[in-house]
Formats: structure tokens, sequence, C-alpha cells
């Protein structure tokens, strides 16, 4: 067996559009997803993530390449054929079935008898923490509880793979952070592969092994949570994963891996870590996130230092968040507030002049896209 | 608190919208009850039980007491054919325009096709339509379809092809086709797909997966559908006229022929059952929908 749970090599899925013409929902996609990995596709809407779930699933076939599951291509296998087992958004709980017919539903269709049904239907609420409600209709549950049952009904079949569809978009806030421990100790417990689809980047940030960013049909960066926010691979990523603070400028020179550009609005040049398609004359994009900007009162290094005048402050308990003028560029800069203090002048103010240092190891020279 | 609970004119209006609705149904079960056959006046009713006396046009007593229009009823054998033939072609028209009418919105929810706004309007067009237009359209059809294959075939006598029970029936299926349709496909509107692939995803082929999720999720309205169906065939008085034939008449037309020659208060007697049987009917229906819900 392959290595990948799901594989997807260059995925094309294109739909007609009312006017006659034809949209890339996916677009040239290849990801492999890892045997017990937790794997989550991250992007805004209409970015492909779900109609890419869709095709794993055999909801959607692909229009051009192929999605392999343990190795298999899957070509137009239907739905009811694939190793795989989804959570879909709205739950999709069956209205006219109880809790335990629902949970039941997929091991009837493998043919299993009543007394395995039974246990294994017990068993999986048992996980999802919903014993007793069998006999509940899915109207009489709260969201939360559907939630957990839809988890049941598409756990129980055992998949290798599951599937889920930003199963936790409809649940409040607090319910959603307790489902998301929830859930990857529930993956780590069944150790089956999670492919999971959100568009909340903390979501997929604090569950994933590996994320997919996507963008227009596109994968823009693939990779473990820290590579993402730390190593965007383009602008788009460093924009939206986080904050960050851009500026623009045109690639001076290149030495291992560091790049110095330079900056016309600061007139000057800045040197960071250079993304691997960045060349010399490129125009690029800098990227640095707030909180990896040092300030102080006095210039530090000779070099990526740079002097503004704070023009807002706001104090937000855990940070104070500035913005920061620089010969007209504005920089996002956060300080954590490390000292307890009631004195103002612990803390900037309006008006103040400061110096700004852009390590070079936290400053990003990046593609622009 | 409704705050136009208590007011005067919700009272009024609300007793004149009961009178209007059902006075005349009160009125026509009260005239089944009647002790004079002219039914013009109401006689009184008939107190006593005994072998048949009458006195003039009004009758005194009879073996069935005050329902003697009833027993007279069921004594009178184009009643009891007009009701059989009334009934087979309500099942029958019921049952198949349930199956067509819920295919055709299931069709149409579901697919899209290069006819899909035209068959959308076409199915309008037999209710908007005024019914006679239809029932004299539908006789057009029939009459020249006939015409033409009883000259083709060389048909004749018995064997020729005419107006009858099929043509009713047919005629029937076509005008509720529609109307199903159109009730599915309400139910359908807010019907989410990811139920079907939710099945799929569990194992259910196509065809389980319909007849497990798709049809009990659809099935008030399918119900509704062929309740209203059902209804429609039963009182149908125009495109029956229009297409029936020597022996395949139905209630309404029976009524009306009667209408013709004398009101006799077996007609009452008739409505009055008619009545009962449709308001059992939809008592029945709303108790399921209610439980189902």
């Amino acid at each position: 067996m392959s290595e990948f749970t799901v594989e997807l090599r260059d995925v094309v899925k294109r739909f007609p559009t009312p006017e006659g013409g034809e949209v890339f929902a996916v677009n040239h996609v290849t990801l492999q997803i890892r045997n017990g990995e937790f794997f989550s596709m991250l992007g805004s809407s209409g970015c492909g993530k779900t109609t890419s779930l869709r095709m794993v699933a055999g909801f959607e076939w692909p229009t051009e390449g192929e999605v392999y599951i343990e190795g298999r291509a899957m070509g137009h296998t239907p739905p009811f054929k694939r190793p795989v087992n989804t959570v879909f958004q709205n739950y999709a709980l069956f209205q006219h079935m109880t809790v335990y017919q629902n949970v039941a539903f997929g091991l009837e269709m493998e043919g299993a008898g009543k007394q395995e049904i039974a246990r294994r239907v017990g068993h999986a609420l048992e996980m999802v923490q919903m014993t007793g409600m069998e006999r509940r209709y899915p109207k009489q549950m709260s969201g939360g509880q559907q939630q957990r049952i839809a988890l049941a009904r598409a756990i129980v079949k055992t998949p290798n793979v599951l599937l889920l569809d930003e199963p936790l978009g409809a649940l409040d806030l607090k319910l959603r952070k307790e489902m998301q421990l929830e859930l990857k100790a529930l993956q780590q417990k069944l150790g089956i592969t999670f492919v999971y689809v959100t568009h909340d980047q903390e979501e997929a940030l604090t569950m994933s092994d590996r994320i997919a960013v996507m963008s227009q049909g596109k994968v823009m960066q693939m990779g473990t949570p820290v590579e993402i926010y730390e190593r965007p691979n383009c602008k788009f990523v460093a924009d939206f994963i986080g904050t960050s603070n851009f500026m623009e400028g045109g690639v001076k020179s290149l030495e291992n891996g560091r790049a110095s550009v330079f900056v016309p609005i600061l007139n000057a040049e800045v040197t960071g870590y250079a993304a691997e398609n960045v060349s010399v004359g490129d125009e690029v994009a800098i990227s640095i996130r707030p909180e990896k900007i040092r300030l102080a009162d006095k210039a530090g290094l000779t070099q990526n230092c740079f002097e503004g005048t704070v023009v807002t402050t706001s104090y937000i308990g855990s940070d104070t968040r500035l913005h920061v003028d620089i010969n007209g560029l504005t920089l996002k800069v956060w300080e954590q507030n490390k000292i307890s203090s009631l004195d103002p002048a612990a803390y900037y103010t309006v008006g103040q002049k400061v110096w700004l240092t852009l390590f070079p190891e936290n400053t990003l020279v990046l593609p622009k896209d | 608190m409704n705050p136009y609970r208590r007011s005067l004119f919700i009272k009024i209006a609300t007793v004149l919208v009961y009178a209007f609705l059902y006075t005349p149904i009160i009125v026509l079960i009260v005239f089944a009850f009647n002790s004079s056959r002219t039914n013009v006046l109401f006689g009184g009713f008939i107190t006593q039980f005994g072998p048949l006396v009458m006195d003039g046009s009004t009758v005194v007593q009879s073996p069935c007491g005050p329902f003697h229009w009833f027993c007279e009823l069921g004594k009178n054998a184009e009643v009891m054919n007009a009701t059989k033939n009334t009934l087979t072609i309500a099942i029958i028209s019921t049952l198949s325009s349930v199956v067509i009418g819920t295919m055709a919105a299931l069709a149409l929810q579901r697919y899209s096709f290069k006819l899909k706004p035209f068959s959308q309007l076409s199915l309008y067009i037999p209710i908007v339509i005024p019914e006679i237009v239809m029932g004299i359209g539908i006789l057009v059809l029939f009459s020249q379809v006939f015409t033409f294959l009883n000259g083709a075939f060389n048909l004749a006598g018995d064997s020729r092809l005419t107006l009858g029970l099929p043509t009713v029936i047919v005629s029937h299926i076509a005008f509720s086709i529609p109307f199903v349709t159109l009730v599915v496909q309400a139910r359908l509107q807010g019907f989410d797909k990811s139920y079907e692939e939710a099945a799929m995803d569990l194992g259910a082929n196509e065809l389980t997966t319909f007849w497990r999720v798709t049809f009990p999720m659809i099935l008030p309205g399918v119900l509704s559908g062929g309740l209203l169906a059902f209804t429609l065939s039963l009182d149908d008085f125009v495109i029956t006229f229009f297409t029936t034939g020597p022996g395949s008449t139905t209630l309404p037309i029976y009524v009306y022929g009667l209408l013709r020659r004398i009101i006799t208060p077996q007609v009452n007697a008739l409505s009055a059952v008619w009545v009962l049987v449709i308001f059992s009917i939809v008592l029945l229906i709303q108790k399921l929908q209610s439980r189902a819900a």
C-alpha cells in the first residue's frame, strides 16, 4: 500500500457558468495526505477546498487528473464504493430517523448483523459521549449534539479516512474551541486520517499536522502550522495566515538564502530570508509580522533599523498594538506587555519617536503574487 | 397576547366566514333527512320506523326511519355504479399522477437541461387555462385519434375505440400531474442534496438512497399532492363530461343528470355521504402528517 492515504494528482475541476463559460473550481491541484495525518485544507470561500474534498468523497468527479485513495485510482467510483466517510457542514442527519437509526444506517448498508450493529453503534456513541441519546430525533437535539451524532455516524464504519467539511462552522465560539480539542483527541485515538476543510486559520493551526493553504483553486503552500506561519512562501499566504506588514522593493543581491532588497519608500536596503523562487532583480514583497518588530528608543543595528513616529496605540491587555509611521509607510507593531506597570511612561504614546528593528531572521522576502 | 382577539370586527368576520362556508353544507345534510320527496321545502324529519307509508309526496314512516333516503340510495344501482366508476377513476389517476408528478418534480429539481424553463412553464398551462378548453381539447384529440385508428385497423361494432372509463382516467391523470408536481416541488425547495450524499457516503446505492432517505423526507409533499389529485378527480365535472362515454358515468355527472329531472333528497343523501368521506380522508391525512412531524 502506498504511504499516502489520499492523493490528488494534477486534479482539475471545471464547472460551467450560467453565461456559458467555464470556471476553474480546482486548478491543477496535487497533494499527498499521509496515513494517520490530520490534514487541513484552508482557504476563503470559493478557493476550491470543498470541491477538492467532494472529489475525494466521490460527490464530484475531476474534469482532469486523478484521485487516489489507498493507492487505488478512484476514477468515477461512486461514493458508496469508496472507503471514506464524511461529516457534513450541515450535519445532514436523517430527520425521520432516530439517533440510533442514523448511526446504524452505514452498518446496515454493509449488511452487518443486528447484534454487531448494536455493539458498534453503542461504541461509536460512546466515543462522542452521546450514550443514552439513541431514541432521540435529530430535531430534539442541540447543534453541538447533532454535530457529535454526525461524527459518530461517520466513524462507526471505521473508515481509514474521515472527511470533514467545516464541521464546526455552525457552532458558537466556546463550543467550537472545545470540539477542536476533542476532534484532535478523537483522531489520535482512532489513528485514522482526517481531511479537514476550514476557512478558520486558527482552527487549522490548532488541529492540523499539515495544512494546505488554497486560493482560487490552487494550493499556495503546504506544510506544518509552524512552516506556514513562520515561513510563508508567498505574499498571499503571509497575508492570509495571521497579520503581516508588507513593503515593496527590488532584489539587489542574494547570498546564502539572504536577500538584500532596496525599498524605495524607506530609501534603504532591507535584508531578510529569501523565499525559494526569488532571484536578483525581482520585484518582491518584504513581509514581517507585527509581533516580530522590535521597538526601542535608540537605534540598535546599523542595518534594518528605521526611525518612525507612533500614530496610534491601543492597549489590549496582553499586548499594546501600535501603528508606526516611517516616511508615510505605516507598520503594525505588537508589543507584548511583559512588565506590569501603572506608569504611563512605561508605554509608548502617540507622537513619540521610536526606532524599529526588523531583524533579518524575522524578515521575509517573498515573490509578489 | 394577540391584540385583535377581543375586537368585535374580528368576531363578526369570523362568524360570517364560517357561515358562508358551512351553512350550505349543513342545509344540504339536513335536507337529506327531509320527509318531503319534492325537497323544495323542509317537511320535517322522518321519525317512525316501519313499512313504508307515504302521504302524497311526504314519507310518514320508513323501514330505515330518518335514514330513508340513504337506504333508497343504497338500492339505487345507477348510483352504486357511478360510485364505483368515480372511485376507480380517482384511485388509478391518483396513483399514476403521483408517480409521474413526483418523478417530474425530482427531475426539475435535480437536473438542468435545455428545455427546463419550458417544462416548468408547461406545468402551469393546464392549471391556468379554463377547464372547458382543456375538456374540448382532450375530446377533439381522442375523437381524431380514435377515428384514425378505427379506420387504420378496420375496427367496427363493439371493437371500435370509443370514449369510456379509460379515456376519463387518462384525462384525469393528465390534469392531475401538474398539481402533484408543483406540490412536491414546493416540498423539495428546502431539500438539501447533502442528505442524499450522506446516505451514499454511508454505503447506500442510488435506489436504497431514494427509498430510505429521499422518499421518506418528501413523503408529506407526495401525500399532499396525492390528496389534491384524488379530490380533484373525485369532483371533476367538466373534463369528465367531455371524455366520458356510455357506462362510465361518474357521480358528478350522475347528480347533474338527476338535477335536470327531479331533485329528491337522495341527491342530498349522496352529497352527505360524499362530504363525510372527504372529511374523514382529510382528517386522516392531517393526523398522519402531524405524527410524522
